[in-house]
């Protein structure tokens, strides 16, 4: 806020004074606060990012070795040379939950970009159109809303013939509701600035307002938004492919991987399920994380509290 | 206040009738053939030509989507759901027989994440930024992201296998009649699913109420109370837990579709008969009618839900009544009203800080 009070100076020399003076009783304290904070949210983000695209590209290339069977290390519990121990037919189990994870976090990239592409085009009509269109965007909310995720998830993926192209659609169909919704709302914010009112007195057009200036507003939220929908749609693909309408069994997902230990919890394989899901869940926290610092670097106000 | 709950009421049926279409077409755009999937494999193939058309139009194969969803929808009003493949019975005594299990756990999973979840809230923000807060937050947010069927899993593991506590799924003792088991057996095994479903109801509640509970002990109210000499605790008892009841009641409501979809997940872990687990069994078994039955059915419950919400507020809440008339702009159902409805003015500053928890917080997560 300083800098920003700073480069606006030479048009009000009388406000700068003002502002300057303000600024000047908090900065020393706040603006170093501030910067280093950004510093490390940038670093969180960055480094949650790069943390993701290493799991996937160590899965794509180690996919191969875990789909191979080995039965001399069968049923083998944790150890260092196996660290997530192996299954009943001697895979290895850390490589397989490596493939599994890359896997899950490539359908979730695609379903949750068309996902979120969905809903900044509903988002902006819903909020640029006319009343008849916000009304039936709205109907089209709560008509998703109402249906139950996973039952909707069940249904898209049990039209489309389950398999890749079930699930993949199935998460892209369903998670668009509540991203619309905070577009929309943005959009309708911003149409309320005093420059949208100007460019519309010069005469530009509807289209032309979106594109140059609603859309740049809304950017920052929606990418926000976008990260935060890869853990829903994740979760969500692990869900759907155990309970045997996502992938086929023969990909090493993180649904099959849990859905085949399911059988051997009551021998006593508990590492089977255990250290898959707390991939799962440490995967899902780092997008978390990515989503969490981003937003703080988005919204200034957020991060003042 | 009539037209108020009149008007919702007619907006869900409407909502519900487009819930149901869009139930039955997805089911029915599926590759799997009715004719085939109803009769079976070796049926079908010993039957003649003529007996195969005949059916195909009974089952309205060859009508097209509109006329034979009428059909089903003119059958659903008077009765008759149709026969679920799977279970050889009429889909109502198929739902009926399971809705009580699936609603006996949904309902304590309901209540006990709902007052669990508004405690933890409140006891968080009462200790703002201390370690309480902290193992409470950290709690929710770990919650958020650990998938409902693995916890389910990891239960069973630790407390049927390891530890022989509670039984290993099913919802009454193998082999024993349904009619000679005791309520004891069966709360025993409901016990385990239910406590999964609960702990997983529990972080959206609690993160909502506690930024609630925030921002209401910041108010000029408990400001004065403060003043006064009452503790933040006091203050809050003195009159400030309604605000809080109110939001966080239609969240519960709201929350219901997750509960949902969650005791599908959670059922078919424990293998406890309820409806989501006959909803797996019929899609994986092309039981189409069973399955569009469940849908509409959990349709319901959702919409069930919202309508208490949207009636609870409108009735404790009578800004709510008004900004509906005023405007024609509804009250939306669940967490994001308050910000969706704001057509005209701006929406306030703290809505805007909490967007993103509310819309991380409300999707649902398996």
């Amino acid at each position: 806020m300083a800098e920003i009070a700073r480069t606006q100076a030479p048009v009000a020399p009388a406000a700068q004074a003002q502002v300057e003076q303000t600024t000047l009783f908090h900065e020393p304290r706040s603006l170093s606060r501030l910067t280093s904070n950004r510093k490390v949210l940038l670093v969180t983000v960055i480094g949650a990012l790069a943390v993701l695209a290493l799991i996937i590209v160590a899965g794509t290339l180690a996919t191969p070795a875990a789909q191979e069977t080995d039965f001399a290390r069968r049923d083998l519990a944790p150890s260092l040379a196996h660290p997530f121990g192996c299954d009943w037919l001697g895979r290895d189990m850390f490589l397989r939950t490596l493939a599994g994870l890359s896997l899950s976090i490539r359908i979730g990239l695609l379903a949750a970009a068309v996902s979120a592409l969905i809903s900044l085009v509903l988002g902006t009509i819903a909020a640029m159109g006319s009343r008849v269109v916000d009304g039936a965007v709205t109907w089209l909310i709560d008509l998703m809303m109402g249906v139950p995720h996973l039952v909707l998830l069940i249904l898209i993926s049990y039209a489309l013939g389950k398999g890749f192209w079930g699930v993949t659609v199935g998460i892209a169909l369903t998670h668009w509701a509540s991203l619309t919704r905070v577009v929309r709302a943005e959009v309708l914010q911003c149409r309320q600035s005093p420059y949208i009112a100007v460019a519309q007195k010069l005469g530009a057009s509807r289209l032309r307002i979106v594109a140059k200036h609603i859309v740049p507003f809304v950017f920052p939220q929606f990418l926000v938004g976008f990260i935060l929908l890869f853990p829903h749609a994740i979760l969500h693909e692990a869900a759907i492919t155990f309970l045997g309408f996502g992938l086929p069994p023969e990909l090493p997902a993180l649904g099959n991987i849990l859905s085949e230990s399911m059988t051997y919890l009551s021998t006593g394989m508990w590492w089977l399920a255990v250290f898959p899901g707390l991939s799962l869940i440490a995967t899902v926290l780092l997008f978390d994380l990515a989503g969490g610092a981003l937003r703080k670097i988005v919204d200034a106000r957020t991060n003042q509290e | 206040m009539a037209r108020y709950v009149l008007f919702h009421i007619a907006k869900c049926v409407v909502l519900l009738l487009a819930v149901s279409f869009l139930c039955f077409a997805l089911v029915n755009a599926s590759p799997i053939d009715p004719v085939q999937a109803n009769l079976g494999q070796a049926a079908y193939i010993n039957m003649d030509p003529e007996k195969r058309a005949e059916l195909a139009a009974y089952w309205g194969v060859d009508a097209p989507l509109w006329e034979s969803y009428a059909n089903w929808l003119g059958g659903v009003v008077q009765g008759d759901w149709g026969i679920s493949l799977r279970y050889n019975a009429p889909v109502l005594q198929v739902i009926a027989e399971r809705t009580a299990n699936t609603l006996m756990l949904m309902a304590v999973a309901w209540v006990v994440s709902g007052l669990l979840g508004f405690a933890l809230g409140i006891a968080a923000a009462l200790h703002r930024d201390g370690w309480i807060d902290r193992t409470i937050k950290g709690y929710c947010y770990l919650l958020a992201a650990t998938p409902t069927f693995w916890l389910a899993m990891i239960f069973l593991l630790c407390f049927s296998v390891l530890l022989p506590i509670f039984p290993i799924g099913f919802s009454l003792p193998i082999g024993v009649n349904s009619s000679e088991a005791t309520l004891l057996d069966a709360l025993h095994h409901l016990a385990l699913p239910a406590i999964t479903l609960s702990l997983v109801g529990v972080a959206n509640i609690a993160l909502h109420t506690r930024e609630k509970t925030i921002d209401v002990l910041e108010s000029d109210y408990v400001r004065f109370s403060r003043m006064r000499g009452l503790s933040p605790a006091e203050a809050l008892r003195n009159g400030c837990w309604r605000n809080l009841l109110l939001p966080a009641l239609t969240l519960q409501f709201a929350s219901i579709s997750e509960i949902f979809g969650g005791s599908v997940l959670v059922e078919e872990v424990f293998s406890y008969p309820g409806l989501g687990q006959a909803a797996v069994t019929a899609a994986l078994g092309g039981d189409v009618a069973l399955l569009a039955g469940i849908a509409v059915i959990s349709a319901v419950l959702v919409f069930g839900g919202n309508l208490a919400a949207n009636i609870l507020y409108g009735v404790i809440d009578p800004r709510i009544r008004r900004g509906q008339s005023e405007s024609g702009k509804s009250a939306r159902g669940g967490v994001g009203s308050d910000v969706g409805s704001a057509r005209g003015s701006r929406p306030p500053r703290r809505m805007n800080g909490q967007r993103f928890t509310e819309q991380n917080e409300a999707g649902g997560r398996g």
